[in-house]
This record gives structure tokens, C-alpha cells and sequence, in this order.
């Protein structure tokens, strides 16, 4: 790991104001992504910005058919809050599911969803729970937040502050981990918002996206035999050692029959 | 920089570079070397102390996220004479073979059982994923830790 200057301001407005001031800054929060990539010097910035001084970026409110979780939530607290577990329990199972229990300990929301790793697990729940998520001056809506491979709609030093999913009215992840890392190689969230269908895909491509085929026909059919109709081409889908693009296409379609299976049974 | 850490419950304030991993401070700085460092790529869980009393891989860790922070590491629990229910346990069953992975285990299965509340194979499996263990080959780390956590809910419907 190379030398850095270490900051911990206690708001978002002066954790900017640093970023602006040095010259090279990234921010810091659970570090389980940061700090095993300054580890193999794939980032070297001159000031690392650490973001758990500051108290409004932590908090859980539920609102009407809302649910606002603020960016600095460790992912073992998203899993055990009896207020997720209550109006939205697919999110806490979900990020039950991330990684090993060490990993939750530290690991954050915001860290997770501004890091955008192509196989990480949030991405599909703010998606496919039509999420909003904000920053100190805007509020980016679910679908136009996921760019690219670790590219989202975030400006350099924008911090995210919270997201905010919406409740529906049944929902079920499902994914095929990673057996070493858990990581999702395909995870599928799919949500019912009242016979709206929703859902949302990870681990397949670049970054998290919705597949509208799949919702169509879900819609016009909420059951696990209406998936097998749909094709699922693999075009732009990620290729690596853990599966080819075409068995992640294939997984796709498997992840969503499970978790039609889940949501009906519920 | 300068940070203040209570460790085993003794106070500490050190002076240390800023991009000092938890982890050293621990095995370097207060030469408390039964933390090991097995792949310093946060994978394996040898690393895993208590911080604020949950399991983390202090390799993953910055010294200075965590000032002001209460650590417990494998030497806080027990003693040579007076082991830990977790380490007796892991005695009774042979749970170790070469010991590498075994203070990690240690400090995960104790969080698993007071914090996570872990009753059934499966939930002891599902809980230790972050630990890797090179030799023995986890069935018998899993009776450990199972011994302990049913000791715990056996006293309850004894009393
Ligand atoms: C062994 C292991 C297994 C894992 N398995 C999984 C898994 O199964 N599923 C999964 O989804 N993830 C997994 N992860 C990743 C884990 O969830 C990380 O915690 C997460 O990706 C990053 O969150 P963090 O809080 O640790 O962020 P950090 O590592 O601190 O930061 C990550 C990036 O986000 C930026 N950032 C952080 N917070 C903000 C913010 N509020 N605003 C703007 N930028 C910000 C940082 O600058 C940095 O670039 C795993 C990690 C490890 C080490
Ligand atoms: S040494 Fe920390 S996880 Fe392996
Ligand atoms: S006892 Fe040897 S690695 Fe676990």
C-alpha cells in the first residue's frame, strides 16, 4: 500500500470541501472493496477520505411504502434491522447473503452501490425496488444511476447519501454464488408492486439492469412456467473463468424461475 | 498519526503511519502474534479479531478508521490455564490440526455463537464462510463450535 494523508471530517459538506482541496482523494467507508485494492496498488490516492465520522449518513427510516437507508449501513445491520425485516425483508435476506460475516461487519450500502462491481449484490435490489438514491444536491432515479463496468452516474466527489427503495407487495432474490467469494455470479430480484413486475439482474453484465423481457411476460403471467418463453440472448454479457457469457445467460433465466417460485410461495 | 486503542482491555496510544493495516498494529506494534496473517487479500479470516465485539479481518482494516475502538484478539479470551469454552471446545473435538487458521476460527465462532446465535450445522457452515481452513478439513470446527452453542442453550433449559 502506498503512503496517504488520512481524513475524517464530520460532514458531507466538508468531506467535498477536502476532496476538492487535494490532489488526489477517494473516499473511504467499510474499506472491504478500498482497502484490498490500495493493498494491490490498483489505486494509489494521495488522501484517503473516510466518511464514518459522519452521523447523516447512517440511519434506517421507514415511510409509508418507503424504506430510506443511509449510505454508511453495514450490511450486517441491513440484515439484522427489524424494521427492513418488517416492510421490505428482501433486502435483508439480500445482504445476508453478501460475502461472509466479516465482510458485513464492515461492509457498507453506499460503498457497495457507488463501487458498482459488475457480480456485487445491492445493484439488483435498486433496480428492481425502484430505488432513488441521493446525493448532497440531486436525487438519481434507479434506472438512470447504473452506467457501465464500475461506472455509475455519480460525478467525482459526489458522495451518496442514502437510497431509498419502495415496498412491494412481494419479492424474492435469488443467485448463484460465487463459492469462493459469494459474489453473485447471476442474481435476480424480482418484485411484484401489485401486478407491476420489476425485475432486476446482477453479476450478468457490466452493471446491474432490468430485464423488460422477462417483466413483460411476468406481468402478463406471474408464474415460473411463463419465464421458460422468454429467450434471454447473451450479447454484452461478462465472460470469465467462473461462467461464459452463455451460461450466465442460461442462469438468468434459472435465478428468475427461483425467485418466482419464492415470491409465489410467500 | 496518533491513535488511542483499548486492546484485551488495555489502553494504548501509538504513533503510526497512516496506511497501517489493523493487523500490524496488532502483530507488529503490540507484538500479539497469535492474530496471523494467512492471505492479506481478505479472504481467509486468520486475521479475525473482535472489533467493538463483532468479527472482522483486521487485515481489512485500517489502524486509523478505528481509533478510539475496543479490539479483542485471540490472546483476550483465556488463558493457558483457563481456556476460553470456545478453545476447550476446539481441544475436546481436535478441531486443529497445524493451528494456522485456528485463532480466526476462534474469534468468528465465538461471534457466531454469542452474536449470530448459530444452532445447526448448516447455520456453523454458513457462518465460518470466511474462514478457510487448510488441513482439517472443517467437520470437527463445526462440532466445536456446535458443542459450545448447545452447551449455552442446554444451561438455560437445565436452570
Ligand atoms: C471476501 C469478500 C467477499 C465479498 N463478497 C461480496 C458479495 O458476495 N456480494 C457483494 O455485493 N459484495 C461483496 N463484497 C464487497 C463488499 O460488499 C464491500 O463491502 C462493498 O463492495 C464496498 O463497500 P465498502 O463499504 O466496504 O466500501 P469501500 O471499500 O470503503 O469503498 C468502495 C468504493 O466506493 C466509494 N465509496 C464508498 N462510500 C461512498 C459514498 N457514500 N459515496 C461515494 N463513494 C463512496 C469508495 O471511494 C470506493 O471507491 C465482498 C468483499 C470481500 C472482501
Ligand atoms: S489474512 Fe486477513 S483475511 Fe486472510
Ligand atoms: S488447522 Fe491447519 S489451516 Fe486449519
Amino acid at each position: 500500500m502506498y503512503q496517504f494523508n488520512y481524513h475524517k471530517p464530520t460532514s458531507v459538506e466538508e468531506a467535498q470541501a477536502l476532496f476538492k482541496a487535494v490532489e488526489d482523494g477517494m473516499f473511504l467507508a467499510g474499506g472491504q472493496t478500498l482497502i484490498p485494492t490500495l493493498k494491490q496498488r490498483l489505486a494509489a490516492p494521495t488522501d484517503v477520505i473516510d466518511l464514518s465520522g459522519i452521523a447523516e449518513l447512517s440511519g434506517i427510516e421507514v415511510r409509508d411504502d418507503r424504506v430510506s437507508v443511509g449510505a454508511f449501513t453495514r450490511h450486517a445491520d441491513v440484515a439484522d434491522s427489524a424494521e427492513i425485516r418488517r416492510v421490505l425483508p428482501v433486502l435483508s435476506a439480500l445482504a445476508g447473503q453478501i460475502g461472509d460475516g466479516q465482510v458485513r461487519n464492515r461492509g457498507t450500502l453506499g460503498g457497495s452501490v457507488a463501487n458498482s462491481d459488475p457480480a456485487a449484490d445491492y445493484p439488483a435490489a435498486v433496480v428492481a425496488l425502484g430505488a432513488t438514491v441521493y446525493t448532497a444536491s440531486r436525487s438519481i432515479s434507479a434506472d438512470d444511476y447504473f452506467k457501465d463496468l464500475f461506472e455509475t452516474a455519480l460525478e467525482p466527489g459526489e458522495i451518496l447519501s442514502r437510497i431509498e427503495f419502495q415496498c412491494p407487495t412481494r419479492a424474492a432474490y435469488r443467485k448463484f454464488p460465487n463459492p469462493a467469494s459469494r459474489y453473485a455470479t447471476v442474481g435476480v430480484l424480482v418484485a411484484d408492486f401489485s401486478g407491476d413486475i420489476r425485475v432486476g439482474v446482477t453479476g450478468a453484465g457490466p452493471c446491474a439492469f432490468r430485464a423488460t423481457a422477462l417483466e413483460e411476460v411476468l406481468r402478463e403471467q406471474l408464474s415460473v412456467e411463463a419465464v421458460e418463453t422468454v429467450e434471454v440472448p447473451d450479447a454484452g454479457f461478462n465472460s470469465d473463468l467462473h461462467a461464459s457469457a452463455e451460461y450466465r445467460a442460461h442462469l438468468v433465466k434459472v435465478m428468475t424461475k427461483r425467485a418466482v417460485a419464492d415470491l409465489l410461495k410467500a | 498519526m496518533q491513535i488511542s486503542l483499548t486492546v484485551n482491555g488495555h489502553d494504548h496510544t501509538l504513533d503510526v503511519p497512516e496506511n497501517t493495516l489493523l493487523v500490524d498494529v496488532i502483530r507488529e506494534h503490540l507484538k500479539l502474534t497469535g492474530t496471523h496473517v494467512g492471505c492479506d487479500t481478505s479472504q481467509c479470516g486468520a486475521c479475525t479479531v473482535h472489533l467493538d465485539g463483532r468479527g472482522v479481518k483486521s487485515c481489512t482494516v485500517l489502524a486509523a478508521q478505528v481509533d478510539g475502538s475496543n479490539v479483542t484478539t485471540i490472546e483476550g479470551i483465556g488463558s493457558t490455564e483457563n481456556l476460553h469454552p470456545m478453545q476447550q471446545a476446539f481441544r475436546d473435538c481436535h478441531a486443529l490440526q497445524c493451528g494456522f487458521c485456528t485463532p480466526g476460527m476462534i474469534m468468528s465462532a465465538i461471534d457466531l455463537v454469542e452474536n449470530v446465535g448459530v444452532q445447526t450445522n448448516q447455520e456453523v457452515r454458513e457462518g465460518l464462510e470466511g474462514n478457510i481452513c487448510r488441513c482439517t478439513g472443517y467437520h470437527n470446527i463445526v462440532q466445536a463450535v456446535l458443542q459450545v452453542a448447545r452447551a449455552g442453550t442446554d444451561q438455560t433449559q437445565e436452570n
